[in-house]
């Protein structure tokens, strides 16, 4: 049997800090378990030393065990070796080796100000199954946030029922749906199982890939500014998550809102969540250190 | 008199033929891609069955999302409108009715002539809807015709966390790794959709005669989960699926009530 390619599969992520020596300093660690990804973020003395960023599991102990032993490699960092972790994210709770759990929400603006610096004050985090607007202070402390959870319209999973639909790699969907000469309506249909069913018939009626890639990437810009008109963008305006590395939704999205999105940072915009749970478990162990 | 209803539904198109007020023809076609043939093929499949021509049909009325899709109509009219008016005929004390088709759910109050007073629709979002069971069903690999009766051997209630049917599906796959048996599953899925469709219903409140119509009223493991949130027992009439159909025929006929 031929075995059918997984396009949903993106790509995976690990990084060690090439500058910084671990040795006797104090090491803390934020592990997100998502419902599509995980990562664990090690930091020394609130350094950024190392991270990871992989598919989650189908058990959620399992994969932050995975997270945090795939960040550690060949680091001969062991898991005695953490002070204090934090977990995170929809599987935070079951994370085994962490002291506490924090919502991913507030860790998400912590890691946001941390990657974008304190001038951010809207993150939209696009990931797997969620979508979530948060304004946040210079600290960031979350001032105000709205998410759907509910509906997989606007989030990583539709993109991912997309790919596979097409035939196309979840990787080259946002480069290939900006490979057009007119940009097409977007799909009207806001369900993704009844956006599948326009896109086939779109395909049927000679539509190449591209442009109903673009339709698709389109309608989920749309979908994700709605949530935004509902809570307003304040500058400046940090992406993360997943969907970050879709250009094609990023692209369309900033056209429509007419407010320039900040720089990619040099990090993976994954990696937010567990990196924001990684400080807040460095401040954590600090303040236990003072008692 | 004889009139015709055509249902141009989100997956089948399903005509009704009356002769004074009784069912003489029907046909249910699927209505795949070219959904202007398999229109024209459903109406010669009535046609033939009833015994008669086109040209024997006094008037014609279309309903469902592809109205204008019809090979000829006369007059179109909403598919509640029908809706009611189907029901009314076949349960004289119908004053609730709910629709479930593959891809939305309705839901509508009427009076005894069938006139709505009041309805609700869900055509946004596929988890009120067939394509929720549909979907479900190749998730669990059992056949769609299978997973009601299957649902009523389930020996647990487990809830779904999921609302969106995308969502929904990795669900399944959590619960068959954590081996939860298919028929629980199935019962997970049909409560799941039966609150979605009670919620629904419950923004314009219902009757105590609550007649349930669409394809999907054949799925009897939704219909008894359906029944438990709702705390009554729906009529579910013969053939559920063709009471749009019959509804647009009755208009045709100016069917207002009695026989």
């Amino acid at each position: 049997m031929v075995k059918k390619p997984e396009l949903w599969r993106w790509t995976e992520s690990r990084w060690t800090n090439p500058d910084l020596d671990w040795k006797d300093k104090v090491i803390t660690s934020g592990v997100d378990v998502g419902s599509v990804s995980s990562q664990a973020v090690i930091l020394a003395d609130g350094e950024l030393y190392a991270y990871s960023n992989m598919r989650t599991g189908s058990d959620s102990p399992d994969s932050s065990m995975n997270a945090i032993k795939w960040a550690m490699e060949k680091t001969g960092l062991e898991l005695d070796d953490i002070a204090y972790t934090i977990g995170t994210g929809y599987g935070r709770v079951n994370v085994p080796f962490s002291q506490r759990a924090i919502t991913e929400i507030a860790c998400h603006a912590r890691g946001g100000n941390f990657m974008y610096g304190p001038t951010v004050r809207t993150i939209l985090d696009m990931g797997g199954q969620d979508c979530k607007a948060i304004h946040c202070d210079e600290r960031g402390k979350v001032t105000n946030f709205l998410m759907n959870d509910k509906c997989a319209a606007g989030t990583g999973r539709g993109m991912e029922v997309f790919a596979d639909l097409l035939g196309v790699s979840i990787n080259d969907v946002g480069d290939l749906s900006l490979d057009i000469d007119e940009e097409p309506p977007p799909v009207s249909s806001t369900c993704v199982v009844y956006a599948k069913t326009e896109a086939t018939g779109l395909l049927r009626e000679g539509w190449p890939k591209n442009k109903v890639l673009a339709s698709y990437c389109s309608a989920m810009a749309h979908r994700i500014i709605t949530l935004l008109e509902r809570i307003g963008i304040e500058k400046d305006f940090a992406i993360t998550g997943g969907i970050a590395k879709n250009r094609g939704v990023v692209t369309r999205l900033e056209k429509e809102v007419d407010i320039k999105i900040m720089e990619k940072s040099k990090y993976d915009p994954q990696i937010a969540g567990a990196l924001g749970a990684a400080l807040f478990a460095k401040a954590l162990y600090d303040k236990g250190k003072r008692k | 008199m004889i009139t015709m209803g055509i249902d141009l539904g989100a997956k089948n198109i399903k005509v009704v033929i009356l002769k004074d007020n009784k069912i003489v023809g029907k046909s249910n076609v699927l209505a795949g891609f070219e959904v202007e043939k398999s229109a024209q093929q459903a109406v010669d499949k009535a046609l033939k069955e009833a015994g008669i021509t086109k040209d024997d049909i006094e008037k014609t009325v279309s309903t469902g999302a592809g109205e204008k899709l019809a090979p000829f109509y006369d007059e179109t009219k909403s598919v509640v409108g029908c809706d009611s008016l189907g029901a009314v005929f076949l349960h004289a004390a119908a004053r609730s009715v709910i629709d479930v088709g593959a891809e939305e759910g309705r839901g509508m109050r009427c009076d005894e002539t069938g006139k709505i007073l009041d309805f609700e629709v869900n055509e946004k979002c596929a988890a009120g809807a067939g394509a929720f069971t549909e979907s479900m069903s190749r998730a669990l690999e059992v056949k769609l015709e299978e997973i009601g009766a299957l649902s009523l051997k389930a020996t647990e209630e487990i809830p779904m966390n999921a609302q969106c049917t995308v969502f929904a599906e990795s669900e399944v796959v959590t619960m068959v790794h954590n081996k939860v048996s298919k028929a629980n599953m199935a019962r997970a899925v049909h409560d799941a959709m039966a609150s979605r469709i009670t919620s629904m219903v419950r923004k314009i409140g219902f009757d105590r005669d609550v007649v349930l119509v669409g394809g999907v009223a054949k799925n009897i493991g939704f219909v008894d989960s359906l029944n438990k949130d709702l705390g009554l027992k729906v009529i579910v009439p013969k053939d559920p699926e063709y009471v749009g159909a019959l509804g647009a025929a009755l208009a045709a006929a100016s069917w207002k009530g009695g026989k």
